[in-house]
Protein backbone atom coordinates (compact mmCIF):
# COMPACT_ATOMS: atom_id res chain seq x y z
CA UNK A 1 0.00 0.00 0.00
CA UNK A 2 1.63 3.29 -1.09
CA UNK A 3 1.48 6.29 1.17
CA UNK A 4 -0.13 9.44 -0.13
CA UNK A 5 2.85 11.80 -0.10
CA UNK A 6 3.31 15.48 -0.81
CA UNK A 7 4.76 14.46 -4.12
CA UNK A 8 1.49 12.77 -5.05
CA UNK A 9 -0.48 15.89 -4.16
CA UNK A 10 1.75 18.00 -6.35
CA UNK A 11 1.40 15.62 -9.25
CA UNK A 12 -2.37 15.57 -8.85
CA UNK A 13 -2.57 19.37 -8.84
CA UNK A 14 -0.33 19.42 -11.91
CA UNK A 15 -2.57 17.01 -13.79
CA UNK A 16 -5.76 18.86 -12.82
CA UNK A 17 -4.28 22.23 -13.81
CA UNK A 18 -3.01 20.89 -17.10
CA UNK A 19 -6.39 19.28 -17.68
CA UNK A 20 -8.18 22.59 -17.23
CA UNK A 21 -5.78 24.31 -19.63
CA UNK A 22 -6.33 21.66 -22.26
CA UNK A 23 -10.12 21.79 -21.89
CA UNK A 24 -10.10 25.59 -22.16
CA UNK A 25 -7.89 25.49 -25.25
CA UNK A 26 -10.03 22.82 -26.85
CA UNK A 27 -13.11 24.91 -26.12
CA UNK A 28 -11.67 27.97 -27.84
CA UNK A 29 -10.32 25.98 -30.77
CA UNK A 30 -13.67 24.25 -31.21
CA UNK A 31 -15.57 27.49 -31.75
CA UNK A 32 -12.82 28.97 -33.89
CA UNK A 33 -12.67 25.93 -36.13
CA UNK A 34 -16.46 25.73 -36.35
CA UNK A 35 -16.74 29.38 -37.38
CA UNK A 36 -13.89 29.09 -39.87
CA UNK A 37 -15.10 25.86 -41.42
CA UNK A 38 -18.63 27.26 -41.71
CA UNK A 39 -17.28 30.42 -43.29
CA UNK A 40 -15.14 28.51 -45.77
CA UNK A 41 -17.96 26.13 -46.61
CA UNK A 42 -20.62 28.80 -47.17
CA UNK A 43 -18.19 31.18 -48.80
CA UNK A 44 -16.76 28.71 -51.29
CA UNK A 45 -20.12 27.13 -52.19
CA UNK A 46 -21.16 28.43 -55.59
CA UNK A 47 -18.19 30.76 -55.59
CA UNK A 48 -17.79 32.56 -58.91
CA UNK A 49 -15.17 34.97 -60.00
CA UNK A 50 -18.06 37.22 -60.97
CA UNK A 51 -17.95 38.25 -57.32
CA UNK A 52 -14.98 40.40 -58.26
CA UNK A 53 -16.41 41.62 -61.52
CA UNK A 54 -20.08 42.42 -61.06
CA UNK A 55 -21.90 45.11 -59.11
CA UNK A 56 -24.06 44.48 -56.07
CA UNK A 57 -27.40 43.50 -57.54
CA UNK A 58 -31.05 43.99 -56.73
CA UNK A 59 -32.52 40.90 -55.09
CA UNK A 60 -33.14 38.12 -57.56
CA UNK A 61 -30.66 39.37 -60.10
CA UNK A 62 -27.14 38.05 -60.66
CA UNK A 63 -24.30 40.13 -59.37
CA UNK A 64 -21.14 40.37 -57.32
CA UNK A 65 -19.38 42.56 -54.83
CA UNK A 66 -17.13 44.57 -57.10
CA UNK A 67 -18.24 48.02 -56.00
CA UNK A 68 -18.11 47.05 -52.34
CA UNK A 69 -14.60 45.63 -52.73
CA UNK A 70 -13.43 48.68 -54.62
CA UNK A 71 -15.00 51.06 -52.10
CA UNK A 72 -13.40 49.24 -49.20
CA UNK A 73 -10.06 49.32 -50.97
CA UNK A 74 -10.31 53.08 -51.47
CA UNK A 75 -11.41 53.75 -47.90
CA UNK A 76 -8.73 51.55 -46.37
CA UNK A 77 -5.97 52.95 -48.58
CA UNK A 78 -6.73 56.59 -47.87
CA UNK A 79 -7.28 55.99 -44.19
CA UNK A 80 -3.93 54.25 -43.85
CA UNK A 81 -2.20 56.99 -45.87
CA UNK A 82 -3.48 59.53 -43.35
CA UNK A 83 -2.70 57.43 -40.30
CA UNK A 84 0.86 56.38 -41.24
CA UNK A 85 2.66 59.76 -41.21
CA UNK A 86 0.88 60.96 -38.08
CA UNK A 87 1.31 57.67 -36.24
CA UNK A 88 4.95 57.10 -37.16
CA UNK A 89 6.04 60.68 -36.51
CA UNK A 90 4.15 60.89 -33.22
CA UNK A 91 5.52 57.52 -32.12
CA UNK A 92 9.02 58.68 -33.04
CA UNK A 93 8.59 61.87 -31.06
CA UNK A 94 7.42 59.98 -27.99
CA UNK A 95 10.21 57.41 -28.11
CA UNK A 96 13.12 59.62 -29.15
CA UNK A 97 12.49 63.11 -27.83
CA UNK A 98 9.91 63.03 -25.10
CA UNK A 99 10.61 59.61 -23.64
CA UNK A 100 10.24 59.51 -19.83
CA UNK A 101 8.53 62.92 -19.74
CA UNK A 102 5.10 63.47 -18.22
CA UNK A 103 3.92 64.56 -21.67
CA UNK A 104 4.82 61.16 -23.08
CA UNK A 105 3.07 59.38 -20.22
CA UNK A 106 -0.14 61.35 -20.78
CA UNK A 107 0.00 60.90 -24.55
CA UNK A 108 0.54 57.17 -24.25
CA UNK A 109 -2.38 56.90 -21.87
CA UNK A 110 -4.70 58.86 -24.15
CA UNK A 111 -3.52 56.77 -27.08
CA UNK A 112 -4.32 53.56 -25.22
CA UNK A 113 -7.82 54.85 -24.47
CA UNK A 114 -8.34 55.69 -28.13
CA UNK A 115 -7.01 52.27 -29.06
CA UNK A 116 -9.75 50.57 -27.08
CA UNK A 117 -12.53 53.00 -27.90
CA UNK A 118 -15.59 51.30 -29.43
CA UNK A 119 -15.50 51.91 -33.14
CA UNK A 120 -19.13 52.92 -33.25
CA UNK A 121 -18.36 55.77 -30.88
CA UNK A 122 -15.63 56.93 -33.25
CA UNK A 123 -18.12 56.72 -36.13
CA UNK A 124 -20.63 58.81 -34.23
CA UNK A 125 -17.93 61.29 -33.31
CA UNK A 126 -16.98 61.80 -36.96
CA UNK A 127 -20.66 62.03 -37.80
CA UNK A 128 -21.20 64.86 -35.30
CA UNK A 129 -18.11 66.83 -36.18
CA UNK A 130 -17.76 66.28 -39.89
CA UNK A 131 -20.80 64.78 -41.57
CA UNK A 132 -23.18 67.23 -39.94
CA UNK A 133 -21.10 70.28 -40.81
CA UNK A 134 -20.55 69.16 -44.39
CA UNK A 135 -24.20 68.23 -44.68
CA UNK A 136 -23.96 64.80 -46.26
CA UNK A 137 -22.45 61.36 -45.88
CA UNK A 138 -19.28 60.79 -47.80
CA UNK A 139 -16.34 58.50 -48.35
CA UNK A 140 -14.05 61.12 -46.81
CA UNK A 141 -15.95 60.92 -43.56
CA UNK A 142 -15.39 57.17 -43.65
CA UNK A 143 -11.71 57.74 -44.33
CA UNK A 144 -11.45 59.99 -41.27
CA UNK A 145 -13.22 57.49 -39.05
CA UNK A 146 -10.99 54.61 -40.19
CA UNK A 147 -7.89 56.76 -39.82
CA UNK A 148 -8.82 57.54 -36.23
CA UNK A 149 -9.04 53.80 -35.58
CA UNK A 150 -5.76 52.99 -37.34
CA UNK A 151 -3.72 55.84 -35.84
CA UNK A 152 -3.37 54.60 -32.23
CA UNK A 153 -2.30 51.15 -33.45
CA UNK A 154 0.48 52.58 -35.59
CA UNK A 155 1.53 55.07 -32.91
CA UNK A 156 1.70 52.42 -30.22
CA UNK A 157 3.65 49.92 -32.31
CA UNK A 158 6.12 52.55 -33.52
CA UNK A 159 6.65 53.86 -30.00
CA UNK A 160 7.15 50.37 -28.57
CA UNK A 161 9.47 49.17 -31.29
CA UNK A 162 11.65 52.29 -31.17
CA UNK A 163 12.04 51.96 -27.42
CA UNK A 164 13.29 48.41 -27.96
CA UNK A 165 16.23 49.58 -30.05
CA UNK A 166 19.26 49.20 -27.77
CA UNK A 167 20.69 52.41 -26.41
CA UNK A 168 24.27 51.48 -27.23
CA UNK A 169 23.47 51.70 -30.93
CA UNK A 170 22.42 55.29 -30.42
CA UNK A 171 25.48 55.99 -28.30
CA UNK A 172 27.77 54.53 -30.97
CA UNK A 173 26.22 56.83 -33.55
CA UNK A 174 26.41 59.87 -31.27
CA UNK A 175 30.01 59.04 -30.37
CA UNK A 176 30.92 59.43 -34.04
CA UNK A 177 29.38 62.89 -33.95
CA UNK A 178 26.05 62.23 -35.63
CA UNK A 179 23.28 64.69 -34.69
CA UNK A 180 20.19 63.16 -33.13
CA UNK A 181 18.00 63.36 -36.22
CA UNK A 182 20.60 61.49 -38.24
CA UNK A 183 20.95 58.81 -35.58
CA UNK A 184 17.18 58.36 -35.76
CA UNK A 185 16.79 58.27 -39.52
CA UNK A 186 19.93 56.37 -40.48
CA UNK A 187 20.32 53.95 -37.61
CA UNK A 188 17.25 53.62 -35.40
CA UNK A 189 14.69 53.50 -38.21
CA UNK A 190 16.76 51.01 -40.11
CA UNK A 191 16.70 48.66 -37.15
CA UNK A 192 13.04 49.26 -36.34
CA UNK A 193 11.79 49.24 -39.93
CA UNK A 194 10.22 45.80 -39.82
CA UNK A 195 8.49 46.44 -36.53
CA UNK A 196 6.95 49.66 -37.79
CA UNK A 197 5.72 47.96 -40.95
CA UNK A 198 4.22 45.25 -38.77
CA UNK A 199 2.21 47.91 -36.95
CA UNK A 200 0.99 49.28 -40.23
CA UNK A 201 -0.07 45.85 -41.48
CA UNK A 202 -1.92 45.18 -38.24
CA UNK A 203 -3.73 48.49 -38.59
CA UNK A 204 -4.72 47.59 -42.16
CA UNK A 205 -6.05 44.24 -41.03
CA UNK A 206 -8.05 45.95 -38.30
CA UNK A 207 -9.73 48.65 -40.35
CA UNK A 208 -10.48 46.33 -43.29
CA UNK A 209 -13.27 44.73 -41.35
CA UNK A 210 -14.73 47.67 -39.44
CA UNK A 211 -18.44 48.16 -40.00
CA UNK A 212 -19.71 50.49 -37.30
CA UNK A 213 -17.57 53.55 -38.06
CA UNK A 214 -18.74 53.43 -41.66
CA UNK A 215 -22.42 53.25 -40.73
CA UNK A 216 -22.73 56.95 -40.03
CA UNK A 217 -20.01 58.22 -42.28
CA UNK A 218 -19.54 56.52 -45.60
CA UNK A 219 -22.92 54.82 -45.43
CA UNK A 220 -23.21 52.59 -48.47
CA UNK A 221 -23.86 52.72 -52.17
CA UNK A 222 -25.39 50.27 -54.61
CA UNK A 223 -23.36 51.52 -57.52
CA UNK A 224 -19.79 51.51 -58.54
CA UNK A 225 -18.18 54.80 -57.60
CA UNK A 226 -14.76 56.26 -56.98
CA UNK A 227 -16.15 59.52 -55.70
CA UNK A 228 -15.25 59.84 -52.03
CA UNK A 229 -17.38 62.96 -51.74
CA UNK A 230 -20.47 60.77 -51.83
CA UNK A 231 -21.50 57.72 -49.87
CA UNK A 232 -19.46 54.84 -51.15
CA UNK A 233 -20.00 51.09 -51.21
CA UNK A 234 -18.00 49.13 -48.70
CA UNK A 235 -17.76 45.47 -47.92
CA UNK A 236 -18.63 45.34 -44.20
CA UNK A 237 -21.84 47.34 -44.58
CA UNK A 238 -22.81 45.45 -47.71
CA UNK A 239 -22.42 42.19 -45.81
CA UNK A 240 -24.53 43.66 -43.02
CA UNK A 241 -27.32 44.63 -45.38
CA UNK A 242 -27.27 41.40 -47.37
CA UNK A 243 -27.02 39.10 -44.36
CA UNK A 244 -30.02 40.70 -42.67
CA UNK A 245 -32.15 40.37 -45.77
CA UNK A 246 -34.55 37.51 -46.55
CA UNK A 247 -33.15 36.94 -50.04
CA UNK A 248 -31.10 33.79 -50.60
CA UNK A 249 -28.82 35.21 -53.28
CA UNK A 250 -28.06 38.26 -51.16
CA UNK A 251 -27.29 36.01 -48.24
CA UNK A 252 -24.95 33.96 -50.39
CA UNK A 253 -23.11 37.13 -51.42
CA UNK A 254 -22.88 38.07 -47.73
CA UNK A 255 -21.20 34.74 -47.00
CA UNK A 256 -18.80 35.22 -49.87
CA UNK A 257 -17.99 38.73 -48.69
CA UNK A 258 -17.35 37.50 -45.16
CA UNK A 259 -15.13 34.78 -46.54
CA UNK A 260 -13.12 37.32 -48.54
CA UNK A 261 -12.63 39.64 -45.57
CA UNK A 262 -11.52 36.74 -43.39
CA UNK A 263 -9.05 35.61 -46.04
CA UNK A 264 -7.66 39.13 -46.30
CA UNK A 265 -7.25 39.57 -42.53
CA UNK A 266 -5.69 36.09 -42.30
CA UNK A 267 -3.29 37.00 -45.09
CA UNK A 268 -2.27 40.25 -43.39
CA UNK A 269 -1.59 38.46 -40.12
CA UNK A 270 0.47 35.71 -41.76
CA UNK A 271 2.54 38.29 -43.62
CA UNK A 272 3.06 40.09 -40.32
CA UNK A 273 4.30 36.93 -38.62
CA UNK A 274 6.69 36.00 -41.41
CA UNK A 275 7.93 39.55 -41.82
CA UNK A 276 8.43 40.28 -38.16
CA UNK A 277 10.24 37.02 -37.61
CA UNK A 278 13.26 38.27 -39.51
CA UNK A 279 13.22 41.61 -37.74
CA UNK A 280 16.61 42.87 -36.72
CA UNK A 281 15.47 44.30 -33.40
CA UNK A 282 15.25 41.10 -31.39
CA UNK A 283 18.87 40.17 -30.92
CA UNK B 1 57.16 61.89 -15.77
CA UNK B 2 59.10 63.01 -18.82
CA UNK B 3 58.09 66.00 -20.86
CA UNK B 4 55.63 64.35 -23.26
CA UNK B 5 52.70 66.57 -24.13
CA UNK B 6 49.65 66.31 -21.95
CA UNK B 7 46.69 65.69 -24.22
CA UNK B 8 43.87 65.67 -21.70
CA UNK B 9 43.96 67.33 -18.30
CA UNK B 10 41.19 66.66 -15.82
CA UNK B 11 40.77 69.25 -13.09
CA UNK B 12 38.46 69.13 -10.05
CA UNK B 13 36.01 66.86 -11.83
CA UNK B 14 32.82 65.87 -10.03
CA UNK B 15 30.01 63.78 -11.47
CA UNK B 16 26.55 62.92 -10.16
CA UNK B 17 23.94 60.39 -11.23
CA UNK B 18 20.94 62.08 -9.69
CA UNK B 19 21.85 62.44 -6.02
CA UNK B 20 24.65 59.91 -6.13
CA UNK B 21 28.12 61.37 -6.52
CA UNK B 22 30.18 58.98 -8.59
CA UNK B 23 33.35 61.02 -9.18
CA UNK B 24 35.08 63.08 -6.48
CA UNK B 25 37.37 65.97 -7.42
CA UNK B 26 39.35 64.06 -10.01
CA UNK B 27 42.73 65.49 -10.99
CA UNK B 28 44.46 63.53 -13.72
CA UNK B 29 46.61 63.99 -16.84
CA UNK B 30 46.76 61.86 -19.95
CA UNK B 31 49.90 61.89 -22.08
CA UNK B 32 49.77 62.20 -25.81
CA UNK B 33 50.29 59.08 -27.93
CA UNK B 34 50.50 56.80 -24.95
CA UNK B 35 48.14 54.15 -23.64
CA UNK B 36 46.65 54.93 -20.24
CA UNK B 37 44.64 52.26 -18.48
CA UNK B 38 42.00 53.04 -15.87
CA UNK B 39 41.53 50.17 -13.45
CA UNK B 40 39.55 49.55 -10.30
CA UNK B 41 36.73 47.41 -8.88
CA UNK B 42 33.16 47.58 -10.20
CA UNK B 43 31.38 50.81 -9.49
CA UNK B 44 34.52 52.85 -8.91
CA UNK B 45 33.70 55.35 -11.64
CA UNK B 46 36.05 54.24 -14.41
CA UNK B 47 33.45 54.12 -17.17
CA UNK B 48 31.85 57.29 -15.84
CA UNK B 49 35.15 59.11 -16.21
CA UNK B 50 35.72 57.76 -19.70
CA UNK B 51 32.30 58.87 -20.79
CA UNK B 52 32.95 62.44 -19.77
CA UNK B 53 35.73 62.75 -22.33
CA UNK B 54 33.33 62.76 -25.24
CA UNK B 55 30.31 63.99 -23.29
CA UNK B 56 28.35 60.90 -24.20
CA UNK B 57 26.65 61.10 -20.81
CA UNK B 58 24.59 63.97 -22.27
CA UNK B 59 22.39 61.40 -23.99
CA UNK B 60 20.93 60.47 -20.61
CA UNK B 61 18.94 62.41 -18.07
CA UNK B 62 19.69 63.24 -14.45
CA UNK B 63 23.43 63.40 -14.85
CA UNK B 64 25.42 66.38 -13.68
CA UNK B 65 29.03 67.37 -14.04
CA UNK B 66 31.30 70.00 -12.51
CA UNK B 67 34.92 70.85 -13.12
CA UNK B 68 37.12 71.09 -16.18
CA UNK B 69 38.42 68.74 -18.79
CA UNK B 70 41.05 70.32 -21.00
CA UNK B 71 41.65 68.81 -24.41
CA UNK B 72 44.60 70.57 -26.03
CA UNK B 73 44.07 73.20 -23.33
CA UNK B 74 40.43 73.90 -24.26
CA UNK B 75 37.77 73.11 -21.70
CA UNK B 76 35.42 70.64 -23.40
CA UNK B 77 32.83 71.03 -20.68
CA UNK B 78 32.34 74.65 -21.60
CA UNK B 79 28.84 75.38 -22.92
CA UNK B 80 30.29 76.91 -26.04
CA UNK B 81 32.45 73.95 -26.95
CA UNK B 82 30.74 72.25 -29.86
CA UNK B 83 30.03 68.66 -28.96
CA UNK B 84 30.12 67.57 -32.61
CA UNK B 85 33.66 68.89 -32.97
CA UNK B 86 34.56 67.18 -29.73
CA UNK B 87 33.37 63.83 -30.98
CA UNK B 88 35.30 64.30 -34.21
CA UNK B 89 38.45 64.51 -32.11
CA UNK B 90 37.60 61.95 -29.46
CA UNK B 91 36.38 58.58 -30.67
CA UNK B 92 34.87 55.84 -28.56
CA UNK B 93 34.61 52.06 -28.74
CA UNK B 94 32.13 50.40 -26.40
CA UNK B 95 32.18 47.21 -24.41
CA UNK B 96 29.65 45.43 -26.56
CA UNK B 97 30.40 45.60 -30.30
CA UNK B 98 27.77 47.78 -31.97
CA UNK B 99 27.83 47.36 -35.73
CA UNK B 100 25.27 49.44 -37.54
CA UNK B 101 22.63 47.54 -39.54
CA UNK B 102 24.31 48.19 -42.86
CA UNK B 103 27.18 46.94 -44.98
CA UNK B 104 30.74 46.81 -43.66
CA UNK B 105 31.70 49.57 -46.06
CA UNK B 106 28.88 51.84 -44.93
CA UNK B 107 29.67 51.20 -41.30
CA UNK B 108 33.20 52.50 -41.69
CA UNK B 109 32.11 55.29 -44.04
CA UNK B 110 29.32 56.46 -41.72
CA UNK B 111 31.48 58.78 -39.62
CA UNK B 112 33.54 59.96 -42.58
CA UNK B 113 30.43 61.04 -44.45
CA UNK B 114 29.44 63.18 -41.49
CA UNK B 115 32.48 65.39 -41.75
CA UNK B 116 33.87 65.14 -45.24
CA UNK B 117 32.46 65.23 -48.73
CA UNK B 118 34.71 62.70 -50.38
CA UNK B 119 34.45 61.24 -53.85
CA UNK B 120 33.70 57.54 -53.93
CA UNK B 121 37.31 56.77 -54.79
CA UNK B 122 38.69 58.75 -51.87
CA UNK B 123 36.06 57.33 -49.54
CA UNK B 124 36.95 53.80 -50.56
CA UNK B 125 40.59 54.59 -49.90
CA UNK B 126 39.76 55.86 -46.45
CA UNK B 127 37.65 52.80 -45.66
CA UNK B 128 40.45 50.51 -46.77
CA UNK B 129 42.95 52.48 -44.72
CA UNK B 130 40.81 52.29 -41.59
CA UNK B 131 40.16 48.58 -42.02
CA UNK B 132 43.87 47.94 -42.51
CA UNK B 133 44.68 49.92 -39.38
CA UNK B 134 42.16 47.82 -37.49
CA UNK B 135 43.71 44.61 -38.85
CA UNK B 136 40.42 43.66 -40.48
CA UNK B 137 41.04 44.41 -44.15
CA UNK B 138 42.35 41.01 -45.20
CA UNK B 139 39.34 39.27 -43.71
CA UNK B 140 36.65 41.45 -45.20
CA UNK B 141 38.09 43.00 -48.35
CA UNK B 142 35.89 40.82 -50.57
CA UNK B 143 32.80 41.25 -48.43
CA UNK B 144 32.53 44.99 -48.02
CA UNK B 145 28.94 45.02 -49.18
CA UNK B 146 27.88 42.31 -46.76
CA UNK B 147 25.91 43.20 -43.66
CA UNK B 148 28.22 43.93 -40.74
CA UNK B 149 25.99 41.99 -38.39
CA UNK B 150 27.21 38.76 -39.97
CA UNK B 151 30.72 39.20 -38.59
CA UNK B 152 31.99 37.41 -35.51
CA UNK B 153 32.26 39.25 -32.18
CA UNK B 154 35.97 39.91 -32.50
CA UNK B 155 35.57 41.09 -36.08
CA UNK B 156 32.67 43.35 -35.10
CA UNK B 157 34.76 44.96 -32.41
CA UNK B 158 37.60 45.55 -34.85
CA UNK B 159 35.04 47.01 -37.21
CA UNK B 160 33.96 49.42 -34.47
CA UNK B 161 37.60 50.40 -34.01
CA UNK B 162 37.97 50.92 -37.77
CA UNK B 163 34.80 52.99 -37.74
CA UNK B 164 36.14 55.16 -34.93
CA UNK B 165 39.55 55.58 -36.56
CA UNK B 166 38.17 56.38 -40.00
CA UNK B 167 37.33 59.94 -38.95
CA UNK B 168 40.94 60.36 -37.76
CA UNK B 169 40.36 61.39 -34.17
CA UNK B 170 43.15 62.45 -31.87
CA UNK B 171 42.04 60.42 -28.89
CA UNK B 172 40.59 56.92 -28.74
CA UNK B 173 38.48 55.89 -25.75
CA UNK B 174 37.90 52.19 -25.19
CA UNK B 175 35.48 50.99 -22.54
CA UNK B 176 36.47 47.40 -21.68
CA UNK B 177 36.80 46.64 -25.39
CA UNK B 178 37.71 42.99 -24.95
CA UNK B 179 35.46 41.90 -22.11
CA UNK B 180 32.87 40.44 -24.47
CA UNK B 181 35.46 38.65 -26.63
CA UNK B 182 37.34 35.38 -26.64
CA UNK B 183 41.07 35.30 -25.77
CA UNK B 184 42.30 35.13 -29.35
CA UNK B 185 40.28 38.17 -30.41
CA UNK B 186 41.43 39.91 -27.24
CA UNK B 187 45.02 39.27 -28.17
CA UNK B 188 44.55 40.67 -31.65
CA UNK B 189 42.95 43.81 -30.34
CA UNK B 190 45.67 44.34 -27.77
CA UNK B 191 48.28 44.07 -30.51
CA UNK B 192 46.23 46.51 -32.51
CA UNK B 193 46.18 49.06 -29.70
CA UNK B 194 49.94 48.81 -29.29
CA UNK B 195 50.34 49.56 -32.98
CA UNK B 196 47.84 52.41 -32.89
CA UNK B 197 49.45 54.25 -30.05
CA UNK B 198 52.02 55.85 -32.27
CA UNK B 199 49.23 57.88 -33.88
CA UNK B 200 46.54 58.17 -31.21
CA UNK B 201 46.24 58.94 -27.53
CA UNK B 202 44.56 55.87 -26.12
CA UNK B 203 42.61 55.65 -22.88
CA UNK B 204 41.16 52.32 -21.95
CA UNK B 205 39.05 51.16 -19.05
CA UNK B 206 39.74 47.59 -18.15
CA UNK B 207 38.73 45.03 -15.57
CA UNK B 208 41.58 42.87 -16.63
CA UNK B 209 44.75 43.77 -14.77
CA UNK B 210 46.93 41.58 -16.95
CA UNK B 211 45.70 43.56 -19.93
CA UNK B 212 46.81 46.80 -18.30
CA UNK B 213 50.16 45.23 -17.60
CA UNK B 214 50.49 44.06 -21.18
CA UNK B 215 49.65 47.23 -23.04
CA UNK B 216 49.41 50.34 -20.87
CA UNK B 217 52.19 52.89 -20.42
CA UNK B 218 50.37 54.55 -17.52
CA UNK B 219 47.75 53.23 -15.16
CA UNK B 220 45.27 55.04 -12.93
CA UNK B 221 43.70 53.18 -10.03
CA UNK B 222 40.24 54.29 -8.95
CA UNK B 223 38.25 53.30 -5.90
CA UNK B 224 34.75 54.47 -4.98
CA UNK B 225 34.90 57.44 -7.32
CA UNK B 226 38.28 58.73 -6.20
CA UNK B 227 41.61 58.58 -7.95
CA UNK B 228 43.82 56.65 -5.55
CA UNK B 229 47.04 56.46 -7.50
CA UNK B 230 48.35 57.31 -10.95
CA UNK B 231 51.78 56.38 -12.28
CA UNK B 232 53.58 54.33 -14.90
CA UNK B 233 52.21 50.82 -15.15
CA UNK B 234 55.47 49.45 -13.85
CA UNK B 235 55.22 51.42 -10.62
CA UNK B 236 51.53 50.74 -10.06
CA UNK B 237 51.92 47.01 -10.34
CA UNK B 238 55.33 46.43 -8.87
CA UNK B 239 55.84 49.24 -6.43
CA UNK B 240 52.64 51.11 -5.65
CA UNK B 241 52.81 53.88 -3.11
CA UNK B 242 49.30 53.40 -1.81
CA UNK B 243 48.27 50.42 0.25
CA UNK B 244 44.83 50.21 -1.38
CA UNK B 245 46.48 50.04 -4.77
CA UNK B 246 48.72 47.23 -3.58
CA UNK B 247 45.78 45.24 -2.28
CA UNK B 248 43.88 45.62 -5.54
CA UNK B 249 46.72 44.78 -7.90
CA UNK B 250 47.68 41.77 -5.86
CA UNK B 251 44.20 40.46 -6.34
CA UNK B 252 42.87 40.73 -2.81
CA UNK B 253 39.62 42.00 -4.20
CA UNK B 254 38.39 42.86 -7.65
Amino acid sequence: MRLWTLEHSRQLINVIGLGFCLVATAFVLFWLLWILSNLFYEGLRDFHFSVFLQMTPAPGEPGGLANALWGSLLLTTFAILVAIPIGVLAGTYLAEFANFSWFAAVTRFVNDVLLSAPSIVIGLFVYELYVKSVGHFSGWAGVIALAVIALPIILRTTDDILRLVPVNLREASAALGAPQWMTITHIVFRVAKRGIITGILLAIARISGETAPLLFTALNNQFFSSDLNQPIANLPNTIFKFAMSPYADWQRLAWQGSFLITLWVLYCNIVVRLFFKSSGVIR
Amino acid sequence: MDDTTLKIKVRRLNFWYGEYRSLHKIHLDFSEKKITAIIGPSGCGKSTLLRTFNRIYELHRNQRIEGEILLNDDNILDKNYDVGKLRAKVGMVFQKPTPFPMSIFNNVAFGVRLYENLSHALLSERVEWALRQAALWEEVKDQLSYNAEGLSGGQQQRLCIARAIAIRPEVLLLDEPCSALDPISTNRIEELLLALKKDYTIITVTHNMQQALRIADFTAYFFLGKLIEFDTTDVIFNNPKNEGTLRYVSGEFS
